[in-house]
């Protein structure tokens, strides 16, 4: 697999190369040169911050599309918990689980069912937790990608569990496998995403080898398929109850879901990539010690306000809410006794170590990484300090990076060009009042000291 | 490495710190770490660096009326420098004893002056040197080698 997939990606001829997702951009990741948007690969986290941004749409994100069904005998829907925000208020539960059913799916297992396994999990691990707090929630991809280029520091305190996406497709493949028979490897389980972060997340995934999810199909794309068959249920989905959640598990849909679900000591939940930068610089330089637990997202409001859904961020959560409210299923799916088995057989634990990726560096080799950053001072001093993001790099300091990295040039400067404009034109009038000495004789007294 | 007679590369960040202005500290180790991250220092260098730069303007933070913080980085190596004018330190191997502290209560109170600075401090860098007079301040050196080998020879 590419190293660097990324669900994000540029549809060039949309792209009228404003500056609009540059500035936007938490990571510095996108620059416009040629007129055009281009996103830097390796710095992406696929936050999906400049999708929302992009005033011309240019900016989107690819998923898999229900084309990919077909490549499965037996098709798990996972659903995300703030996809049940994207509905009008009379619309039943039931009815949008059992139209995944009327579109090709076999069997519905709601994500937030696997959040309340997580959420178990990540409470009983703070009960004996004695290490360096807070301790950060790893559901949000984006944000992890993000602390493994700016705060390497902090992935040692990240929960080290797997996110309920993926543990909601083991154990949906698992229990379908064991009901049907049919092999594991022959079950199909495709995440309905609120966002591309989580596309980026399954084809290279961070604290597993290989995603169990074989698919991720944005809202988006799904949305009016859904719609259309609201009314199948009865010829889909069969007298069964579909919904199964309770709503400590739903609620993960918006932010305060997951530290309420996790319920330890002391938690705070953020949401909205900038936010959350403010947040982890605080907490990098020493602050937040009395904190148990941090919920990170990089979404305002949390999943529901996900690029990839339908709704407004705030009428999705207020949906959601509503949903839980009516609909939430009282009784947990899984006993206690059920979910302490799980916890200590660490199932679900995160089996790869989410490493550090060292991008903003300089140079390989110290000492010219040191030239190469005093020179970036000399050339950030002299460099207006606007940050207009005229020349395609979202700030001074940024371009003078990328001119030290040999991709930008002083005069893409508009304000420094003037300046050379300004000394050249003063050249060429100067140049143009030197009279040969052939000539001079007449207007000696006309312009003295000029032409030197 | 460049050629040793030309010149070395370096680089000197200098931040002042304000008597009781306990967030300066944070924010000096969190600009040298930014740095150093770009310099491509590895991650458990960086983090001794970070401990040190955050204790000794926390030192000078409690303890002093003023003063500031020199970072210099160098290829091989990095020099942390506090000065401050102050109450300065009576005996310094008593101040290094872990949990030895001189703060009033009210800095307690906010949680500082645990008495672990300098003993942090001792144990994160490679060579150590405080020199202080009573009621007239203290200046602190601290180094940190960046590679093995350089460690091993200055301590």
């Amino acid at each position: 697999m590419n190293r660097y997939f990324h669900s994000v990606t540029l549809e060039t001829e949309k792209c009228k190369g404003c500056t609009n997702c540059i500035k936007r951009c938490p990571v510095e990741a996108i620059r416009v040169r040629d007129g055009k948007a281009m996103i830097v690969q390796e710095r992406c986290i696929d936050c999906g911050e400049c999708i929302r941004e992009c005033p011309n749409h240019a900016k989107v994100a690819v998923t898999d599309t229900l084309d990919k069904l077909s490549e499965y005998k037996y098709r798990i829907a996972l659903p995300a918990p703030s996809f049940f925000g994207q509905f009008k208020e009379q619309v039943n539960i039931e009815d949008v689980l059992g139209a995944f059913k009327g579109i090709g799916f076999d069997e519905v297992f709601e994500v937030a069912l696997a959040a309340e396994i997580v959420g178990y999990i990540v409470h009983e691990f703070l009960k004996d937790y004695k290490g360096k707090r807070p301790i950060f929630s790893s559901a949000c991809p984006a944000v992890v990608r993000l602390m493994q280029i700016k705060y390497p520091d902090l992935l040692e305190q990240m929960a080290p569990f797997l996110t309920p996406m993926e543990v909601a497709a083991r154990i949906a493949k698992e229990q379908a496998s064991r009901r049907t028979g049919i092999p594991y490897e022959e079950i199909g389980a495709f995440f309905i995403s609120p966002c591309p972060a989580k596309v980026t997340e399954m084809r290279n995934p961070m604290t597993t080898k290989h995603s169990a999810v074989n698919g991720v199909i944005g809202i988006n794309l799904i949305y009016k398929d859904i719609i259309r068959h609201l009314g199948d249920r009865s010829a889909n989905g069969g007298p069964e109850k579909l919904q199964r959640a309770t709503k400590f598990g739903m609620a993960w849909g918006y932010v305060t879901g997951e530290s309420r679900n996790i319920d330890a000591g002391t938690t705070l939940a953020v949401g909205g990539i900038h936010n959350v930068i403010s947040l982890l610089e605080e907490i990098e330089r020493g602050e937040l010690k009395d904190v148990d637990f941090v919920e990170v997202q990089a979404c305002t409001g949390g999943c529901v306000g996900g690029p990839l859904n339908i709704q407004n961020l705030f009428v999705g959560r207020i949906r959601l809410r509503d949903l839980i409210k009516r609909f939430g299923t009282k009784e947990p799916y899984f006993t206690e006794a059920e979910l302490q088995d799980i916890y200590l057989q660490n199932r679900f634990a995160a089996t790869e170590p989410v490493e550090p990726r060292a991008i903003m560096t300089l140079d390989e080799d110290v000492s010219r990484a040191i030239m190469k950053m005093e020179r970036l001072d000399q050339i950030t001093s002299e460099l207006p300090g606007l940050d207009c993001g005229a020349c395609g790099s979202p700030s001074c300091r940024a371009l003078a990076e990328d001119i030290i990295r040999g991709i930008a040039f002083e005069t893409d400067c508009v304000i420094k060009l003037r300046e050379k404009v300004k000394i050249l034109a003063k050249e060429i009038l100067d140049l143009s009042r030197i009279v040969p000495t052939s000539m001079s004789g007449s207007s000696k007294e006309g312009d003295p000291g000029q032409g030197h | 490495m460049v050629d040793s007679l030309a010149y070395t590369p370096q680089i000197t960040l200098e931040f002042e710190i304000g008597e009781k202005d306990f967030f300066v500290a944070g924010e000096c180790a969190s600009r040298v770490k930014k740095t150093l991250q770009q310099l491509g220092l590895k991650q458990d260098v960086i983090k001794r660096i970070a401990i040190i730069i955050y204790e000794a303007a926390m030192n000078v933070a409690i303890h002093a009326t003023s003063g500031r913080l020199v970072v210099h980085v160098e290829p091989d190596a990095i020099t942390i420098r506090t000065e401050d004018v102050g109450a300065g330190i009576e005996d310094i191997d008593l101040a290094m004893k872990e949990g030895y502290s001189t703060a009033s209560y009210e800095i307690r109170e906010m949680g500082f002056g645990a008495g672990m600075g300098l003993s942090n401090i001792k144990q994160c860098s490679d060579d150590l040197n405080i020199e202080s007079r009573v009621g007239v301040g203290t200046t602190l050196n601290a180094r940190v080698f960046f590679s093995d080998e350089r460690r091993h020879e200055g301590a």
